[in-house]
């Protein structure tokens, strides 16, 4: 019996010291007078994309003067992350930067924040639109398109054939950046042929199957391009063993990491995407500017974002961060996600 | 033998569940105090609301672990009554015909496990360590990884809105009532007694007439209903029925049922404490996040807890062996 007691003693001293020590050393930073307090919530920690976009989030507030708190989940699911929201409301943050793990999910989370009067930017993957105050959208569907057949052309001279290996056939956006690409290449780029369409479900094993039949039934091939990080680095591979290396291009969409050792042994001249630091750091400029009041999110509405210059607040709330990223051999060094 | 060399009164106060109910209340009272934002009005509707998954699934988690089985299928059960109540809604039914059916077929995936259990003779650390993959499976394969959402507001808004204007949010009653459902099972029926009996010794339970298989079979389809009653919550809470719904949430209620001070072994346990012991986890956990402290930070303090939870009653009892018969462990 006396253990007990002892037990319960020394368990809630732990605890009190604990929570103590924990509150010690954050004072003021809940609910702070005049510094600006941003939360920022990646779909999942321990992810090297969002801990590029954290990255460029804390060089804006560092630039700002305001302070960004990373929190989130280990997994990345809704219900993991709604907790996080319902903290920042508690905390009155004075604005939450967030990449949805659903676009409704979390909607009534974020609402009861913007309730309590924080400011929601989603940025990377946006709830429905009245659930946040904006959106910093990383590509436009044109700029996708656009990038990757400015891309393909330089790389094959700008004639011969070229095939696409996609995502799933019912993937909404890869069928969206393909029909642009259809109707872009049939008005300015007439010397190219897309051959053939394929589909590696965004597996591994299928995209490298998908990429060597291409490369049979298509002798003259020249290029492929794969608008799926699986797709492109699949293909890559399977490109890099074989007697096409240096004869058959492949972009797309890819990470850095997936695609180094591609671009360092010369199977990939350069492919596109987003720079996630850049992401971050406009989402936090955006918050920032909600936060101080200079902007409410209208349509039209324009801020100045450090070094990346002035932007404006298009339709439904949307900033777009910019055309798609090219990384090749000069700044694939620079990048770890 | 033991004689009671204490007046009940402080037997009622020096026991295991008290300790967890004292621990919880300094918790609150530490973290009212020195962390921000934890006082506010707020604290109180989010903490339910959180917790109140983990506190049903604890309620039928306590007396499975009291008659020394444990069930660790009850998030994918979770998962998978969210897909179905999804799924049905998708399909034009109502939300009472989803929500019965989701209900059902949740008692079937608890009868499952407790079947291969009782009936079977199987661990049903195995049994259900094998169900909770194959349940997770059928519901993100029901669904992939896309999810149903657009439920009524007036279903949704039920899972969240407060009861006028007190911070408790409307589900508390419910809540409230099958905490009262379980505490008179498991404390006031002869077979709530037979629970705790099978967790003390199995073979003393058969021959006292105890019909230990059927008893098992009963706690299973209980544990799998009330999970698929938490699946619909779920879905409702968030408005959005997904396959990966509640996943890795048995690990929270695990541990919330052994800090209620149920033994791990079987044969003990109080539903006060359970709910003392749900409500500490959600409130440290509520604190830690209010404190900015990384989730790994704060699976890592739950982990301990439960870590403990189960090794201090080792050590308490193996001390006091020790302190009664000191020739005990000399020779070690």
């Amino acid at each position: 019996m006396k253990f007990t007691s002892v037990l319960a003693a020394g368990t809630a001293a732990v605890l009190a010291l604990g929570l103590t020590a924990c509150g010690s050393s954050d004072d003021g930073g809940g609910g702070g007078t005049e510094d600006v307090t941003i939360t920022m919530l990646p779909k999942n920690l321990g992810n090297p994309y969002f801990e590029a976009s954290t990255a460029g989030a804390e060089e804006a507030a560092g630039e700002l003067g305001a302070t960004v708190e990373e929190v989130g989940p280990d997994t990345a699911s809704p219900d993991a992350q709604v907790p996080f929201i319902n903290t920042a409301a508690q905390q009155g943050v004075a604005a939450l930067v967030v990449s949805a793990n659903d676009p409704t999910a979390i909607g009534d989370a974020l609402q009861e924040a913007r309730d309590a009067g924080t400011k929601v930017v989603t940025f990377d993957s946006d709830t429905e639109p009245q659930f946040r105050d904006l959106f910093v959208n990383q590509a436009s569907a044109e700029g996708i398109a656009d990038k990757q057949l400015e891309l393909i052309s330089d790389q094959i001279g700008g004639e011969g054939e070229i095939a696409i290996l996609s995502a799933s056939a019912n993937a909404t956006n890869q069928n969206a950046w393909i029909a642009l690409m259809e109707e872009k290449l049939a008005s300015d780029y007439p010397d190219i042929e897309l051959v053939e369409t394929v589909y590696g479900d965004d597996d591994d094993q299928t995209s490298f199957d998908k990429t060597a039949a291409l490369l049979q039934s298509h002798p003259d091939l020249k290029g492929i391009v794969s608008p799926t990080t699986v797709g492109i680095a699949a293909a890559a591979r399977y490109v890099s063993t074989s007697e096409y290396k240096g004869k058959v291009a492949v972009t797309g969409l890819g990470t850095p990491n997936q695609m180094r050792e591609y671009v360092e042994d010369g199977t990939v001249e350069a492919f596109a995407l987003w720079n996630p630091t850049d992401l971050g750091y406009l989402a936090t400029q955006a918050a920032a500017a909600l936060a101080a009041g200079d902007i409410t999110g209208e349509e039209g509405d324009t801020f100045e974002a450090g070094r990346l210059g002035e932007f404006t607040v298009g339709a439904d709330g949307e900033v777009l961060l910019g055309e798609p990223f090219v990384f090749d051999e000069s700044n694939i060094a620079d990048f770890d996600f | 033998m033991r004689t009671h060399a204490r007046p009940w009164w402080q037997r009622a106060l020096l026991t295991r569940e008290m300790l967890t109910i004292l621990i919880l209340v300094v918790a609150w009272i530490v973290a009212a105090s020195v962390v921000q934002g934890f006082d506010g009005p707020l604290t109180i509707t989010y903490l339910v609301l959180d917790v109140a998954p983990v506190l049903l699934i604890a309620l039928p988690m306590t007396l499975i672990i009291g008659t020394g089985e444990i069930d660790l299928s009850v998030a994918s059960v979770v998962g998978l009554s969210s897909v179905t109540f999804g799924l049905l809604y998708q399909a034009g039914l109502g939300l009472g015909v989803g929500l019965l059916v989701s209900v059902l077929l949740g008692a079937v995936c608890g009868a499952v496990n407790g079947a291969l259990v009782a009936y079977g003779g199987l661990p049903s650390l195995a049994v259900t360590i094998g169900s909770l993959a194959l349940y997770r499976g059928l519901a993100v394969g029901l669904l992939g990884t896309t999810a149903v959402t657009g439920f009524p507001e007036s279903w949704t808004d039920g899972a969240t809105e407060n009861l006028g204007e007190s911070p408790y949010p409307v589900i508390t009653l419910g809540l409230l009532a099958l905490i009262a459902v379980f505490a008179v099972l498991l404390h006031a029926t002869p077979f709530g007694r037979n629970v705790l009996d099978i967790g003390r010794s199995r073979e003393a339970a058969r021959f006292s007439g105890v019909d230990v298989k059927r008893t098992l079979l009963i706690l299973f389809v209980l544990s799998g209903a009330v999970s698929a009653l938490a699946g619909v919550y779920y879905t409702l809470r968030y408005g959005s029925a997904r396959g990966d719904n509640a996943t890795g949430l048995e690990l929270q209620v695990v541990a919330a049922v052994l800090l209620g001070g149920v033994s791990i072994f079987g044969g003990r346990g109080a539903i006060h404490g359970v709910v003392a012991g749900v409500l500490l986890i959600g409130v440290l956990g509520s604190a830690l996040r209010l404190e900015s402290v990384t989730v790994n930070v704060i699976n890592i303090v739950i982990g301990a807890a439960l870590v403990v939870s189960v090794v201090a009653p080792r050590i308490a009892g193996g001390l006091r062996v020790r302190r009664r018969n000191p020739a005990v462990g000399q020779g070690t």
